[in-house]
């Protein structure tokens, strides 16, 4: 893998990981090209596209889009399962991750990130493990440091003070079957137009 | 900033955050980011020692700023402190800003390095992961200098937990991609490839990554992780769906894993151990079996896993290219995807069979699924997925099925997508031409390419039509028809005005018997799209009618008239006015005789590889066409361009190959060659024998048309500016040896007598001289430019060496002072003795402000000066020609042209060498040949020569005898 991208639907970054040497001008022209066609195509649409000379593997969650670029031989579907175990990983360790999530605790993310994929590739694909090497770290913080960690979800918390109308509709997400998230979430968005709460999966 | 209590992670970071998020406009937040920035900025400065959770908290803000796309300039050094922090997540927080924001600051390198150095040897894992984390993300060559040594030790040593092995494989591997030569392996070989066999399924995952890299560039050196490989995945294909806890993924055991061994399967040819193999095509059958098998769960996950396994598995199916039988099973497997209701899955078929088509076994089993994929071309809403369709029908097109492959492109294509128009043009047209059996189907098919997306033409494509149509006389007539018919439309596009004035113009004569296209009609027909076109159409069309007169006297009055207009002979734009002029001038003056000989048909143009496909393979890369047949095509087109010369020079030939075609080459140039009739095409080679660097003026015929009269004394009476475009090595026996600058100048003046020989701030020479048998006289002009004069002024004539006895230089003094802006004349008497190559010298010494001015230059004196012109036959020049067959009777040389190649230049430029041009003598009419006698005092020499431009290849060959 060369690269990982995570933007919202609005053309946000959220995330960036490059495997490959570029220059900070390049990685910007790249992201920009990049998030606009990926934004540019429909819901229906296949998760893989041609780019220069890479394949394209993306995916949207909720308000992200996940998106990686690799080499002409690699194996796209394996990518969008990479893809997948990353934002478990995620909705594991801040429990029920949303957009917002990821933006308060983006070294978090970043951590997350390391302990799975290494150099582009995949350095441990059990979720128990990636876990276990993150929990361990916190914990090390804890002992050394008798710090309170901030569980994640505080942050969330906090931030549902701020539009309380959204908490309700965020809630009822979650028992709803995916097929029909589409539609659901539309209705939200009359609501708020703030979907960085929606949890990812 | 309040102070904060130690106790709530970093609030101050989240309030910052939420400030960023509450900006309202991109102004507030860059305004909050620089208060931001500037209160970082004083507690890094300020006196006060900060913590280390400060710094750690104030590291993230500006981390936090440079992903929001800020450039952040400071804070580094803080960064590094933190590296050494004993408390983990400050630690943590070090090695992120170092990773994101790397700095090639050597101090700071250094300082990166021993705390990793430290944490390295710290035997504590998490930090040991910590530090492996930051060198993998960063891989600088640093880094790779510091650490290559050490990070294959810690992947091997006994007592290395696996957490840290694990990233220390991918570590290394990271810095094996930047630093190759830095990362050595050797005696730690064997124990990475048996990392194959580790217990821990993470180790595996993480060594197979580096282990697959290292097998690419030494497969020797590892190529025993084939069989450790083999029975891993034996292991992990039979294993039940909760054998291995928490590796498998949805219902599917170690789906990244089984990926990735079969991916390193992909490096190596077919295990040659029997047992292996047998072991490995079981596998391979099993996955294949799983395919049909019902899901296990209905989760897309688990499908997209399992999946991914099955095309990895049909990669390496297709890679060994040797089990008929899997071949077939893989095909199937992948036509039953053709028709899934996931587009992913459609997508990456589409994909996958496009390699399968090019297998021979599984060649014919893809074509079975032409109908779905035709359809996938018309009905899919996903233009990638349409894209991969015409791929798939690009592939797997053979004679067979070409026509009704070609008529669903062509009817895609009134509807395609703006963004791959033009590449399905191409690949439309290289089908067409491929698989041609009858040429008139293929001039249907392009003449529709050009009517349903002419936009999307591209200049190779209408070319290659033209020189197929004048390179097959069966077609011609036919083409000259559809051509017409096709001009009738009320609006049709240039580029077909383009083909039809090339066509007609050329062929017209062959349908002009019907009176309903008979040479008026024709004429009008397409003098009515004139004023619609652009300035190059209205160029070729010019052409074309000037091409009438010739084909059809009757036009002769109609055409003059128009190119008697005021719009054409007054024309603004220089090239059509100049061929209004010149049109209307030769048709006027020259006899019927000349006009044919003038305006015949075009010669067949040489086979060359197709231009087409050239243009199509740098679009898209080997992807589209196979390296295969890609490289074939290169080798192939060199030989054919080579079968073309006259023996000789073959580094010369290959240069020219390797040339790029220059966008302005001529259709019409590449006639120029001889063409080529040993390269007899067989069918699958029809591809590359079409030619390339076919760009092309637009104009082609004209180029050369006008009468030699009107130009070809202007051009002989060159200025001093353009000399410079004498061909400097035209003369073969010409001297080499010292004055590089000299020399140069000699050169300028070897096809002309007169112009400036030299020129400095100070001094310019002229020279003017004439020649008569062995005598010549030449007029030397010192010009003073500056206001100051020159005094002592002295010039030497000297012939060094051997030239002392093959020329007798006399020159008169000079005056010895000319005033500033004065000119003074020298005049020198020159006899040729005998043969001679080197050339007499010219010292110059003079004071000018009371400093010593001396230089020496060479006089322009060549043994052509002695050239006296010869008439000769065609019947005399030939004979003489052949008996001319002694090895020192003959000089060949090949060389790259370094201009472009315009017939009236080079022939001024050979009436300049002095010998005389013989129009009609050599049956093609390209080539140019010159007879001439050397006359010396001691003998005369007589000497022919024949020039063969090649405009493709813009080499000038160049015979040449003597007797």
């Amino acid at each position: 893998m060369q690269f990982m991208l995570l933007f919202s639907r609005q053309g946000k970054l959220r995330l960036q990981k490059w495997y490959v040497p570029l220059s900070d001008k390049e990685k910007k022209k790249i992201t920009r090209e990049l998030v606009q066609t990926v934004l540019a195509r429909k819901p229906k649409m296949c998760s893989f596209l041609e780019w220069r000379d890479l394949k394209i593997v993306y995916k949207r969650y909720a308000s992200l889009y996940f998106c990686c670029a690799i080499e002409d031989q690699d194996n796209e579907l394996i990518t969008l399962e990479i893809i997948h175990r990353y934002v478990e990983l995620l909705d594991k360790y801040f429990g029920s991750v949303c957009e917002l999530d990821i933006i308060f605790n983006f070294e978090k993310a970043y951590f997350i990130l390391d302990e799975f994929l290494l150099g582009g590739e995949a350095q441990e694909t059990s979720k128990k493990n990636v876990l276990k090497a993150i929990e361990q770290a916190d914990l090390l913080q804890e002992n050394l440091d008798f710090q309170i960690r901030l569980l994640p979800g505080m942050i969330s918390g906090l931030l549902t003070v701020e539009s309380v109308a959204v908490s309700v509709p965020v809630a009822l997400v979650i028992n709803l079957i995916p097929s029909e998230r589409g539609f659901i979430l539309h209705v939200l968005s009359f609501w708020s137009l703030d979907q960085t709460k929606t949890k990812l999966i | 900033m309040p102070a904060v209590s130690k106790g709530d992670g970093m609030r101050g970071l989240a309030v910052f955050i939420s400030d960023i998020r509450n900006c309202k406009s991109k102004e507030a937040e860059i305004k909050r980011i620089n208060k931001e920035l500037a209160n970082i900025r004083s507690k890094f400065k300020g006196d006060k020692a900060l913590d280390g959770y400060s710094k750690k908290k104030y590291v993230c803000k500006l981390l936090f700023i440079f992903l929001l796309g800020h450039d952040i300039d400071f804070g580094h050094m803080e960064a590094v402190n933190l590296l050494s922090s004993n408390k983990y997540t400050e630690k943590q927080i070090g090695y992120l800003f170092i990773s994101v924001l790397v700095n090639s600051n050597s101090e700071l390198i250094r300082l990166i390095n021993n705390a990793i150095k430290n944490d390295l040897s710290s035997r504590n894992p998490t930090f040991m992961c910590l530090a492996l984390h930051c060198i993998a993300n960063v891989g600088s060559r640093e880094m790779a200098e510091a650490f290559a040594g050490e990070i294959p030790r810690i992947l091997v040593a006994g007592d290395t937990m696996d957490s840290v092995k694990q990233s220390a494989a991918l570590c290394l591997l990271r810095l094996y991609k930047t630093s190759p030569d830095l990362v050595l392996m050797g005696e730690w070989t064997s124990r990475v490839v048996h990392l194959l066999n580790d217990q821990h399924m993470g180790v595996v995952t993480a060594a197979i990554s580096l282990i697959t890299c290292l097998s690419q560039k030494n497969p020797d050196e590892f190529k025993t992780c084939v069989s450790l490989a083999v029975s891993r995945l034996s292991r992990i294909v039979s294993s039940a769906s909760t054998d291995l806890q928490d590796y498998t993924y949805y219902f599917v055991p170690a789906p990244w894993l089984s990926c990735k061994l079969l991916r390193l399967l992909q490096c190596y040819p077919p295990p040659e151990d029997g047992a292996v193999k047998g072991r490995l095509v079981e596998c391979l059958e099993t996955i294949l079996n799983k395919a049909q098998e019902p899901p296990k769960s209905k989760k897309v996950q688990h499908s997209n896993a399992k999946n991914a396994i099955l095309f990895e598995a049909i990669s390496l199916i297709i890679h060994y290219d040797s089990e008929p039988n899997l071949l077939v099973r893989a095909c199937n497997q992948l036509g039953q995807f053709l028709q899934h209701r996931e587009t992913n899955l459609r997508y990456l078929a589409l994909e996958s069979m496009c390699t399968l088509a090019s297998s021979e076994f599984s060649h014919e089993a893809v074509k079975t699924h032409i109908e779905t994929v035709i359809n996938a071309l018309k009905t899919e809403r996903d233009v990638s997925v349409r894209q991969r369709a015409a791929d798939l029908l690009y592939a797997m097109c053979d004679r067979s099925n070409a026509k009704q492959i070609v008529a669903e492109m062509l009817s895609y294509l009134e509807t395609a997508d703006y963004s791959i128009r033009e590449e399905m043009v191409l690949k439309v047209a290289i089908l067409a031409e491929k698989y041609a059996v009858d040429y008139s189907w293929y001039v249907d098919t392009i003449l529709n390419l050009i009517r349903i997306a002419g936009d999307y033409v591209s200049e190779e494509v209408w070319y290659r039509v033209i020189q197929i149509v004048i390179n097959r006389d069966d077609v011609q007539g036919y083409a000259a028809k559809t051509v017409f018919e096709a001009l009738q439309a009320p609006a049709c596009h240039e580029n077909m005005v383009k083909v039809g004035g090339y066509i007609l113009g050329e062929f017209g004569n062959l349908i002009a018997g019907d009176p309903r296209s008979s040479p008026l009609v024709q004429f009008n027909l397409l003098h009515s799209k004139f004023h619609l076109c652009s300035v190059p159409t209205r160029a070729l069309l010019l052409s074309a009618y000037i091409k009438f007169i010739n084909l059809f006297p009757e036009t002769k009055s109609t055409i003059q008239e128009v190119l008697r207009s005021d719009s054409q002979i007054r024309n603004s734009d220089v090239e059509l006015q100049q061929r209004a002029v010149e049109y209307l001038k030769l048709s006027s003056i020259a006899s019927t005789d000349v006009l044919a000989t003038v305006l015949e048909e075009m010669p067949p143009f040489p086979e060359r590889e197709s231009s087409i496909l050239a243009k199509l393979k740098k679009k898209k890369g080997p992807g589209a066409v196979s390296v295969n047949e890609l490289e074939e095509g290169k080798r192939e087109g060199g030989e054919l361009n080579g079968g073309g010369e006259r023996g000789g020079d073959n580094s010369a030939i290959a240069t020219s190959n390797a040339s790029t075609p220059s966008p302005s080459a001529d259709l019409l140039g590449l006639r120029a060659g001889p063409p080529v009739t040993a390269a007899a095409p067989s069918a699958g080679s029809l591809l590359v024998d079409v030619f390339s660097e076919a760009g092309v003026n637009d104009d082609g015929f004209l180029r050369d048309l006008e009468p030699p009269t009107e130009s070809s004394d202007s051009l002989l009476a060159e200025g001093p500016g353009d000399s410079d475009s004498a061909p400097p090595s035209v003369v073969s026996e010409d001297p080499a040896p010292p004055l590089p600058e000299s020399n140069e100048l000699l050169n300028k003046f070897v096809c002309k007598n007169n112009g400036v020989l030299f020129e400095n701030q100070l001094l310019q020479i002229g020279i003017k001289s004439e020649y008569r048998q062995n005598l010549g006289r030449m007029y030397l002009f010192y010009g003073n430019k500056t206001s100051v004069q020159f005094v002592t002024f002295s010039t030497t004539v000297t012939c060094p060496g051997e030239l002392q006895s093959q020329l007798n230089v006399q020159s008169k003094p000079v005056e010895p002072l000319i005033e500033g802006g004065a000119q003074v004349q020298q005049v020198i008497n020159i006899e040729c003795l005998t043969d001679f190559s080197d050339a007499p010298l010219l010292n110059i010494k003079f004071r000018y402000g009371g400093a010593l001015q001396n230089l020496t230059l060479k006089l322009p004196v060549t043994i052509n000066k002695f050239f006296q012109p010869t008439e000769m036959a065609s019947h005399d020049f030939f004979q003489r020609w052949k008996q001319l067959s002694l090895p020192q009777q003959e000089a060949q040389k090949i060389f790259k042209a370094n201009h472009a190649m315009d017939t009236e230049v080079l022939k001024a430029k050979l009436l300049g060498l002095g010998m005389a041009l013989l129009e009609n003598v050599d049956p093609n009419p390209e080539n140019f040949v010159c007879a001439g006698v050397i006359q010396t005092k001691a003998q005369q020499v007589g000497s022919l020569l024949r020039l063969e431009p090649k405009r493709a290849s813009s080499d000038v060959p160049i015979n040449r005898a003597q007797q």
